[in-house]
């Protein structure tokens, strides 16, 4: 029982349930029932898909997922509030 | 695989712990954006995800490459304070579009806007 094997059941956890949930948002986005549902699973997906770059950085011990984690946490963020501004006002740029 | 061995116990099982409680919660969250049955109530269920979620994977990522450098790595605070500051306007304006095509659609249920004497503006 060494910090290798703790650490990696907790790296294949982790993968696996931030896999399972990012399928449970992706189910939500594309099921619906309305738009912004979609829009709410499509946010979920991104902050999970997020958390998965983390988790796989850490895995393979290198710091180069965490710009490709930070690059998706702000494009995620715009495009929620982009999407949102769509539905309240029928166009993004007035 | 890097050098994982080379981190004690004393390291490893609290980045375990957190790892496995961050991504337990995310699910939680995806669960009951799955299960719940009205938007305004889905709304809540994903900020499990983006606050302790987040919080948990990013402090056993700030942990564990702390221990592996040998110096402290903060560099994950930056996604940290920046979900902190994004989910409450992202979910606010999402809560606020919903409840103005409701309103347009005149979906039962749904309360009615309230207009302060003087300001035309809706919601």
């Amino acid at each position: 029982m060494t910090a290798a094997h703790v650490l990696s059941f907790a790296f294949g956890y982790a993968q696996l349930v931030l896999a399972l949930a990012a399928c449970l948002a992706a189910w939500r986005a594309l099921r619906g029932p309305r738009a912004q549902d979609r829009v709410l699973g499509l946010d979920t997906l991104y902050v999970t898909a997020m958390l998965l770059f983390v988790v796989t950085g850490m895995r393979m011990g290198t710091p180069f997922f965490f710009e490709a984690a930070m690059v998706i946490g702000v494009l995620g963020f715009v495009t929620t509030l982009a999407l949102a501004k769509f539905l309240i006002r029928g166009e993004v740029i007035e | 695989m890097t050098n994982f061995d080379t981190l004690s116990l004393w390291v490893a099982v609290p980045v375990g712990g957190l790892l496995v409680l961050g991504s337990t919660l995310t699910l939680l969250g995806t669960l009951g954006l799955v299960r719940l049955g009205s938007f305004y109530d889905r709304l809540h269920a994903p900020t499990l995800g983006t606050s302790w979620g987040a919080a948990g994977i990013l402090l056993a990522s700030m942990g564990m490459f702390s221990a592996l450098d040998g110096r402290a790595a903060l560099h994950e605070l930056v996604i940290g304070i920046f979900l902190l500051i994004t989910t409450p306007v992202t979910l606010m304006l999402l809560g606020r579009a919903a409840l103005h095509r409701d309103r347009a659609e005149k979906v039962p249920g749904v309360p009615p806007a309230r207009v302060p004497p003087g300001s035309g503006s809706d919601g």
